[in-house]
């Protein structure tokens, strides 16, 4: 090889001056290819104008490659159709996403379950599916089954008077239970299970309609108010008017009318009030007349039914007397014609007396003609007095269930003694026909008899009396001490007359002559000076003394036929109303018109004095002036 | 026992009584002097009535009860008493 500088053809030959120069080259990034003078138009200036900046990139190589941004459209779609699996970008999009529906939202359209679990890709060319199934074994039902326990519905309303009732029930329980503890003798205990067993049996046997006793009783008795509807409103409401223009007279208005079948043969023989119950009344059946004795009823009567009575009592021989105890208004005692007296007591159902006396226990040999309780006497025992035409007065004690009597005054008429058989003093023995008690001294009583006399006897002298008073010509049909004053009594008789006394004098104060034969005198409860009198003419007359000391102030006929006598009167103790027993069984109620019933009229500026003080005065004062005439001679 | 076929004998005897009905504590008539269905009828009714006036008086004061029970109509008038249990 050479060293020598070949020099090409071409080369430019230069002179060594002009290699000396220097020449600067100058190296911008300029684009020599970038034109230089573009120009625009700018409508502004309405002139073209040369851009200043031109660009100066010159792009020397270029290649397009195949690579794919996964989220843009084209990647989406491709992703789509391969279905990649998730590698390990999917992990760094989880950790990187808080949202991790976003990139799951983006990845939707791939399976789902890429976080879930995987599923698995079924060989489409090579794939069964192959399942066994288990052999079950059948289900069998055992049960058990019980008798259901019995049920039963219960229902109750609970007010307030279920559970008064319930306390009261149990208040009840505890009372008895109190008072069989009490209860001493066994026997009565026993005798008390006995009943009580036969009483439930007795029960359970019979039909259901012995529950409706009480409530039958009270239809009747409402039937029977409709019926006698006027009555009822006349007996409470209505006063007569007439009253007021007539000063001196009364009227009696009538009432109920009390019958019942089996009695109408027989006469009224007495008649009692009961002291508890104010319209209850005791009627006692029998027959006055000598040759026509026959049996006899008692029986009661309310005034709430009169159509039918409450107790009906059958008995042998005739009815002549009764009387209600005042304690114990269910004991009865009656006084027979035969002589026999007996107690009845309502409580006991059956309807023959509780006790009798018999001609062993010293029964009358004569009719029994009164009766009246006495108190019980200091062994509490029940006792009685009874008296009757054999001239005995006798006190009946009610010992140990059995009836003892005593004696207690055989009434003699005076001076009539006999000579009898061997010397013998006999005396006639006096027929007493009624009887009365005081009403404040216990032992004082007047006795009236068949011979027209009254007796004042006390009972502590059994032979002697302590006076006596020739009141009338024939027997003395009732006598009776005056409710108020202390001192007068009242006696009627068959002569005709009524006549007031003073037990201290011995002729009467007041006369008074009734034209017929009077039955029955009684006193009224609410005034000293206004009694009643019945005669058998079948007139009732009422008197008032301090009206009319001459008149009675009443006098009406009250039974509808004429040979109808009257027998009794009685005044109700609250009620202003009178019952007049007659002989033919009837008994009839009637109302004392205002007149009748008249209370002493206050004066202006003086107070009203109540209570018996103002009675008794009143009838001193009527007593005063009849009493000094009667201290001169009378003619 | 006797007594209370007398009592109901009277009432129905008496006048201007046109029945009388006996019912027992359920409602159910034992005794009547009417027609069947009529009975049953007034029974039904009555009851029902009588059940009702009962427990209002008690319900007012519980001390007290009720006595008996009158219905008047023009025509008739209608008295129960109830029985007490």
């Amino acid at each position: 090889m050479s060293k020598t500088l070949l020099k090409p053809p071409d080369q430019l030959e230069l002179t060594e001056a002009e290699l000396k120069e220097e020449v600067t080259r100058i190296l911008t990034a300029n684009n020599p290819h970038a034109p230089q003078n573009i120009v625009r138009y700018s409508f502004k200036e309405r002139a073209y104008k040369p851009i200043s900046y031109v660009d100066q990139l010159a792009i020397h190589f270029s290649l397009d490659g195949n690579l794919l941004l996964r989220d843009s459209d084209e990647g989406r779609r491709q992703s789509a159709k391969i279905g990649l699996e998730p590698e390990v970008e999917e992990t760094e999009v989880k950790e990187e996403g808080s949202k991790e529906d976003i990139p799951e939202a983006g990845e939707g359209e791939e399976p789902p379950p890429h976080s879930r679990k995987e599923q698995k890709l079924t060989n489409q060319f090579n794939f069964c599916e192959r399942a066994s199934q288990t052999f079950n074994n059948p289900v069998r039902e055992r049960a058990c089954q019980m008798e259901p326990p019995p049920r039963a519905t219960f229902s109750a309303t609970a007010n307030q008077w279920e559970i008064y009732d319930a306390y009261v029930e149990e208040l009840q329980k505890l009372e008895k239970s109190k008072e069989k503890e009490k209860q001493k003798p066994l026997v009565a205990k026993k005798e008390d299970k006995a009943r009580g067993r036969k009483l439930t049996s007795l029960e359970s046997q019979s039909d259901d309609v012995t529950k409706v006793t009480k409530a039958a009783k009270i239809v009747e008795r409402m039937v029977n108010q409709n019926t006698f509807d006027d009555l009822a409103q006349d007996f409470k409401y209505f006063e007569d008017p007439a009253d007021e223009y007539r000063d001196q007279e009364g009227t009696l208005l009538p009432l109920w009318k009390f019958q019942y079948d089996k009695a109408k043969r027989l006469a009224v023989t007495a008649i009692c009030w009961n002291p508890k119950y104010k319209d209850l009344f005791a009627v006692g059946h029998g027959s006055y007349d000598f040759m026509k004795q026959s049996r006899g009823m008692l029986l009661l009567y309310t005034m709430k039914n009169p159509s039918f009575p409450e107790y009906i009592f059958n008995s042998e021989s005739g009815i002549m007397c009764l009387d209600i105890h005042n304690d114990h208004p269910y004991l009865l005692v009656v006084g027979f014609y035969d002589g026999n007296v007996a107690i009845y007591n309502l409580k006991k159902s059956h309807s023959q007396p509780g006790y009798k006396s018999s001609a062993k226990s010293g029964k009358h040999t004569d009719p029994v003609w009164q009766v009246k309780w006495q108190k019980d006497d200091l062994d509490n025992n029940l006792n009685f007095f009874s008296i009757s035409s054999d001239g005995r007065i006798v006190s009946w004690t009610l010992v140990k269930n059995e009836l003892v009597h005593s004696d207690v005054i055989k009434l003699s008429v005076e001076g009539t003694t006999m000579e009898g058989p061997e010397g013998l003093q006999l005396q006639t023995i006096g027929c007493g026909t009624s009887f009365d008690f005081h009403k404040k001294i216990d032992y004082l009583f007047l006795v009236g008899t068949e011979e027209g006399k009254i007796y004042k006897c006390s009972k502590s002298y059994s032979s002697q009396f302590l006076d006596t008073f020739d009141a009338h010509h024939m027997a003395v049909d009732a006598v009776s001490w005056n409710p108020y004053h202390m001192k007068v009594f009242i006696s009627c008789s068959s002569d005709w007359t009524v006549k007031i006394w003073d037990h201290t004098i011995k002729t009467p104060m007041f006369i008074f002559d009734l034209n017929s034969a009077v039955g029955d005198v009684a006193w009224a409860p609410y005034s000293s000076t206004i009694f009643a009198a019945v005669t058998t003419d079948g007139k009732a007359h009422v008197f008032d003394l301090s009206i009319n000391k001459y008149e009675a102030i009443c006098s009406q006929p009250v039974v509808a036929k004429k040979k109808n006598k009257i027998t009794h009167v009685q005044f109700n103790p609250i009620y202003p109303i009178i019952i007049i027993g007659d002989d033919r069984g009837h008994v009839t109620c009637l109302k004392l018109s205002p007149n009748l019933r008249k209370m002493p009229k206050e004066k202006k500026g003086q107070e009203i004095q109540k209570g018996p003080e103002v009675e008794i005065t009143k009838l001193d004062k009527l007593l005063n002036l009849v009493r000094e005439p009667a201290n001169k001679p009378k003619k | 026992m006797a007594e209370v076929e007398e009592t109901l004998k009277r009432i129905q005897a008496h006048k201007g009584v046109i029945g009388t009905i006996v019912v027992n504590a359920e409602g159910i008539p034992i005794r009547t002097t009417l027609d069947n269905s009529t009975t049953v009828q007034y029974a039904g009714l009555l009851h029902q009535l009588t059940m009702k006036a009962r427990s209002t008086v008690r319900d007012i004061d519980p001390q007290n009860d009720l006595t008996f029970l009158r219905i008047r109509s023009k025509k008739h008038e209608i008295m129960v008493a109830p029985g007490n249990l």
